[in-house]
């Protein structure tokens, strides 16, 4: 794959990412043997598994993928002693629009994945494991299925791991272009070969019910390579990178309006998104202003550049005190975005500049989930598409006085009302876009079509896409 | 519907990965005959569904989900645009408008909806897609199984002399 070649930036501290565009680095298994690759794989088999576990919530390490769950808590729901097989599924659906991480990983470093994947099967005990892979990386199947062989003829998968009685089979599976794939139960369903449609819950947690209801461990991509590092460093040690509660690196994929977007790996928490857009991205194009940021992929709340949060910070003797902060000051870690309103998700930073039309934005968003809704929830199903329909009719100067108070009443029926978080993630973006931008959507609405942006002519298309509802 | 032995062992080396349940190997079955056949006919989900004891619907119901299967051929060589906003930012929709005049495709008005658009002598498909998850070197797409990151208007015509 034509990887942009870059070097790392100066702040960036690579773990994960560490052999991402490294010269002369090949994904072929004895590059990475020559590495001290699979080293921490024989040093886990000498471990119990249970002290895996206790080492991964030692280290406070939080799933990578969107939600940013506590892996050592996910993995401490399979019950000691169980007795039906267990399976442990590696998501590499990366379908967050904003998100472009686990590819690199998976092209050009794919027995990291896997080491970490064996480690964790190990930990939990799971003797079948797959790697369910989006359908639109033809190639990161092929590269995955070539390297699990070389990972096999090493003695590393298979029968008896390097003779300490551990067996384990991993198959790579394609997805075939659904988003809702990324659901961990949809995930469960689609590789059980149904549509993938999300579980209603409870069973909160595939590790309860899972793939052919035995417990399951989903797991994203860069949660699994994570796991090789505690393994090597220790889960305390690894806990003392990044914050409390947010450990670890992080790995950004910023997209949009900057003048060097790419992938990061960060301490979490080690910067500010000031600090991500101008120092490390070189900040805006020559005479743009910065107006709006979606910090962790397209489902996350909008941050409008000009306004202030208020957060509370905990202070080191235990009390908190609140602080104003402008969006330049807004530290990129779970719980800091979360603070703000939005979501640090799965890394996807979306810049967009002053040239840009809010509610052009938002109907590229609206199409997006109108198109990727599974059509489980009439709530999700009917009112994505709803959505979609009604910006678009905005934009194509069709706009009526109320249509701004529909939207918004539309996506808060929608949130909290569907099996999946599906149902929050394609009414976040309305919801908020909205609330920040209240303005541009009532010009449209009473306008017929005349922006306030300067250039929203340029980019309204007059054959705007038309939502096309489940899977087609 | 010929089935050559070659593919016919490779199906049935998939199964294999399914240990508990045969059911599972339908996408990658599926997957495997579109590759073969340019598309996914009747025939070839009642064959999946019979080589799996499964019910006809079970797989037509699978094809009719997945964005990624189709029931028609698409073109000689195939043309995914990613749609989704990083892309959009970047310039995807008149990049799409671009393929389809050098490739020869008539887009109809509101052409950025239909599922597959095709070229009247059948060389090239073209397909506006969500995110293909390479936002930071926006526009992307994919023709066939390459995958072409940055991709300028400009650099259409010179893309597309390499499949002929």
């Amino acid at each position: 794959m034509p990887a942009i070649a870059r070097t790392p930036h100066p702040r960036e501290r690579r773990i994960i990412f560490k052999n991402i565009d490294r010269e002369g680095w090949t994904p072929d298994i004895d590059c990475y043997l020559k590495d001290g690759g699979y080293e921490e794989l024989k040093k886990a088999l000498t471990m119990p598994p249970q002290d895996i576990v206790a080492e991964v919530k030692t280290s406070g390490l939080r799933g990578r993928g969107g939600a940013g769950f506590p892996c050592g808590a996910k993995w401490g729901f399979i019950r000691p002693g169980e007795t039906k097989p267990i399976y442990l599924i590696c998501n590499a659906d990366e379908s967050e629009p904003g998100t472009f991480k686990d590819r690199y990983i998976i092209h050009q470093d794919p027995h990291q994945l896997l080491e970490g994947m064996i480690i964790s099967c190990f930990a939990v005990n799971a003797r079948l494991a797959y790697i369910y892979i989006r359908g639109e990386f033809p190639l990161g199947a092929k590269i995955l299925e070539q390297a699990i062989q070389e990972a096999k003829n090493h003695g590393f998968l298979g029968k008896n791991i390097l003779g300490s009685g551990f067996d384990l089979e991993i198959y790579v599976h394609r997805g075939a272009g659904a988003y809702i794939c990324g659901e961990e139960t949809g995930m469960v369903e689609s590789l059980e070969g149904k549509r993938p449609y999300p579980r209603i819950k409870p069973p909160y947690f595939p590790a309860a019910l899972g793939l052919y209801m035995s417990p399951t461990i989903v797991n994203n991509v860069e949660t699994l390579c994570n796991v090789k590092h505690i393994v090597k460093m220790g889960g305390a040690e690894y806990a003392k990178i990044g914050r409390p509660n947010n450990t670890g690196t992080r790995l950004l994929c910023v997209s949009g309006d900057v003048q060097r977007p790419g992938y990061f790996e960060l301490e979490t928490g080690g910067l500010t998104m000031g600090e991500l857009i101008y120092d490390i991205c070189g900040g805006l194009r020559p005479g743009r202003k910065l107006k709006a940021v979606i910090p962790g992929g397209s489902s996350a709340k909008v941050l409008r550049a000009d306004e202030r949060y208020k957060i509370k910070t905990k202070q080191p003797d235990g009390t908190t005190v609140e602080e104003e902060i402008g969006i330049d000051d807004i530290r990129i870690d779970f719980d800091s975005l979360a603070a703000v309103g939005s979501m640090a998700g799965s890394g996807g930073v979306i810049v967009m500049d002053d040239s840009r039309d809010m509610v052009w934005a938002l109907n590229n968003i609206n199409d997006f989930y109108a198109h990727e809704s599974c059509g489980q929830c009439t709530p999700c199903r009917e009112g994505s598409l709803w959505m979609s329909k009604i910006t678009t009719r905005l934009l194509d100067g069709g706009g009526a006085d109320g249509d701004t108070d529909i939207l918004k009443s539309v996506a808060d029926n929608i949130a909290g009302r569907t099996i999946c978080a599906f149902g929050e993630a394609c009414a976040w973006p309305t919801q908020s876009f909205i609330a920040k931008f209240p303005d541009e959507f009532l010009a449209y609405a009473s306008k017929n079509g005349k922006s306030s942006s300067a250039e929203a002519a340029e980019h309204k298309s007059d054959d705007k896409p038309k939502a096309s509802g489940t899977g087609h | 519907m010929e089935i050559p032995q070659e593919l016919s062992d490779h199906i049935d080396e998939v199964i294999t990965h399914y240990p508990v349940s045969k059911r599972s190997a339908a996408l990658p079955l599926l997957h495997l005959l579109q590759e073969h056949f340019g598309y996914l006919s009747d025939e070839a989900i009642t064959w999946v569904a019979a080589k799996l004891g499964l019910e006809p619907i079970n797989i037509l119901e699978l094809v009719t989900f997945y964005p990624m299967f189709r029931q028609s051929p698409a073109g000689k060589h195939h043309i995914r645009v990613c749609r989704t906003l990083s892309c959009a930012m970047g310039g995807a929709y008149p990049l799409l408008d671009t393929f389809c005049k050098h490739a020869s495709i008539e887009k109809p008005p509101h052409g950025h909806n239909a599922h597959l658009l095709k070229s009247a002598d059948g060389k090239y498909s073209i397909e506006f897609v969500e995110c293909l998850a390479s936002c930071g070197t926006a526009p992307v797409c994919m023709i066939n199984d390459d995958f072409y990151e940055a991709v300028s208007e400009e650099s259409v015509p010179e893309l597309l002399k390499k499949y002929q």
